[in-house]
């Protein structure tokens, strides 16, 4: 179980949340121009990393806001939490 | 050595110390004709088909820890057919057709036991939902008797129905039931070997050798191999190889959790499973109840689950049948699924030429063992999936016709 930092709220614990799947996902710019490959790509495919994973939570019994967390998928350490809109933290090589 | 009363009474004489190992541990040639990676059921199920009868002759397995020690050993041995799709209805049909003729067809027990498979309705539209299910699998040749709150009473001793979650009725399933997991895998490889095929445990691809978009090689533990083809028959770590074949998956791996009690005298004989309460449960030959519920929501490779899933798990349990409310937990333990957006596995062709996969069975694949590997088999040896498979190949997610079994499949996911 996780002590989530809710980035409004400070930590909570994980039950007070809900993860939404992978972060930075963009929506095609020209959505009737692009193909159905395309389509498929964006609706379903995933990088599922084995490792450093970037995805958004929200914290359903609390602020209700939603937000991202960085998490390595190996150990499910979470790296950092940061606010929608903030950039893509880097993954350093250590 | 062929597994019969004659031998039985014959290794007798010497106290049973001179039985053959059931599979040896040979060392990984330098070229094969057909790699299956993953010593799972299904993987070993494919080897075994494509050996017995498709007539391959030099076929290895590649287990990167040992046989069986993945998901197949993991699950809670539930097996059934029931679903709603025809596509789905197909296949996991076509699997429980196979187990029954399992055990003796690889010479080996694996415990196959049609104790009939229960799944709860606790409101009107679970009623709904069974309702349109049931006839579902009527019209599919597959066996389904819907049942009112009386008549579930009368079944399963012990069950509370008019409690919080109050059971107006139930979709029954003879013809499921469990079987012995660990004997699945162990059934496969034995047979398998007596075909010829090399089971290879402790030997982790670590790279997919592709020239002119084919594979031709893989990098092991072990050392390198030349190959003509290869099928990908992973659970949990289907993305981690996709990748080192130069694509992705639409798939998510997250972890599912199941624990056993202390062992008690027969109770329970028969599989309960409920979606809305979120629970199954069935009894071990052993004694033990085995249970089971729904998978974490976040991706992870820990092969480790929250606690309050568990909590999840045994509140509905003990509400259904208080009877239950002493017994101790034994132990509880976490896989790793790999899941699908509808809930579907992936069965068929990959960008790489003569590089096929089975993978994303999600939180259901045991049920599946024997079907998947038969059909995928046929996959591998024909380059293309035969009518069963057909509809569950990767290209769906760009054709958009899946196979959304996410309402019907088990407990929610």
């Amino acid at each position: 179980m996780f002590i989530i930092n809710c980035p409004y709220c400070g930590e909570r614990d994980q039950t007070e949340f809900t993860c939404h799947g992978e972060a930075h996902i963009a929506r095609p710019d020209k959505p009737s121009e692009i193909s159905d490959e395309e389509w498929g790509k964006y609706l379903f495919f995933r990088e599922n990393p084995k490792g450093t994973h970037f995805e958004r939570w929200t914290h359903d019994h609390g602020c209700r806001r939603w937000f991202n967390v960085m998490r390595d998928t190996v150990t499910d350490q979470i790296i950092k939490t940061y606010k929608m809109g903030e950039a893509k933290p880097v993954i350093s090589n250590e | 050595m062929k597994y019969s009363l004659y031998n039985l009474v014959k290794n007798s004489f010497s106290y049973h110390e001179n039985w053959e190992k059931a599979w040896s541990s040979p060392d990984l040639k330098p070229e094969y004709d057909v790699v299956i990676v993953g010593g799972g059921g299904h993987g070993l199920g494919t080897a075994y088909y494509l050996a017995k009868e498709f007539g391959v002759k030099n076929i290895a397995v590649l287990e990167k820890g040992w046989i069986g020690g993945g998901n197949t050993g993991r699950n809670t041995t539930i097996i059934r057919s029931n679903y709603l799709w025809d596509e789905s209805a197909a296949l996991y049909n076509h699997a429980v057709n196979l187990w029954e003729g399992l055990s003796s067809e690889l010479n080996f027990n694996v415990m196959f036991s049609q104790r009939g498979l229960f799944h709860l309705a606790h409101s009107v539209h679970d009623m709904q939902e069974i309702t349109r299910r049931g006839y579902s699998n009527y019209l599919n040749g597959i066996d389904a008797e819907i049942l009112n709150q009386d008549q579930v009473a009368k079944k399963i001793p012990h069950i509370n129905v008019n409690g919080r979650y109050p059971v107006l009725g139930a979709l029954l399933q003879r013809r499921a039931g469990t079987a012995r997991h660990d004997a699945v895998a162990w059934g496969y490889a034995r047979a398998a070997e007596n075909l010829g095929v090399d089971i290879i445990q402790n030997c982790e691809v670590k790279g997919i050798d592709i020239s002119n978009g084919k594979v031709v090689g893989l990098q092991t533990t072990k050392g390198s191999v030349k190959v003509d083809k290869v099928g990908l028959v992973p659970a949990g770590h289907s993305s981690v190889l996709a990748n080192m074949a130069g694509f992705s998956l639409p798939i998510n791996s997250v972890p599912l959790q199941a624990l056993v009690s202390e062992p008690v005298k027969p109770i329970l004989d028969c599989v309960i499973m409920s979606n809305s309460v979120h629970v199954y449960v069935s009894q071990s030959d052993k004694g033990e109840l085995v249970v089971g519920a729904g998978s974490d929501a976040y991706n992870s490779y820990s092969q480790r689950g929250s606690f309050d899933m568990i909590e999840h798990m045994m509140a509905p349990l003990v509400e259904l049948f208080p009877i239950f409310s002493r017994l101790k937990m034994l132990r509880s333990w976490g896989g790793i699924v790999d899941v699908t957006p509808d809930r579907s596995p992936i069965i068929g062709k990959t960008p790489v030429k003569d590089l096929f996969i089975n993978c994303g069975w999600g939180t259901g694949g045991f049920k599946a063992t024997p079907g998947s590997a038969h059909v995928f088999a046929e996959t591998v040896f024909r380059g293309e999936p035969n009518d069963i498979a057909a509809p569950f190949s990767l290209e769906r997610h760009f054709s958009g016709a899946l196979v959304d079994e996410a309402a019907a499949a088990a407990v929610a996911h």
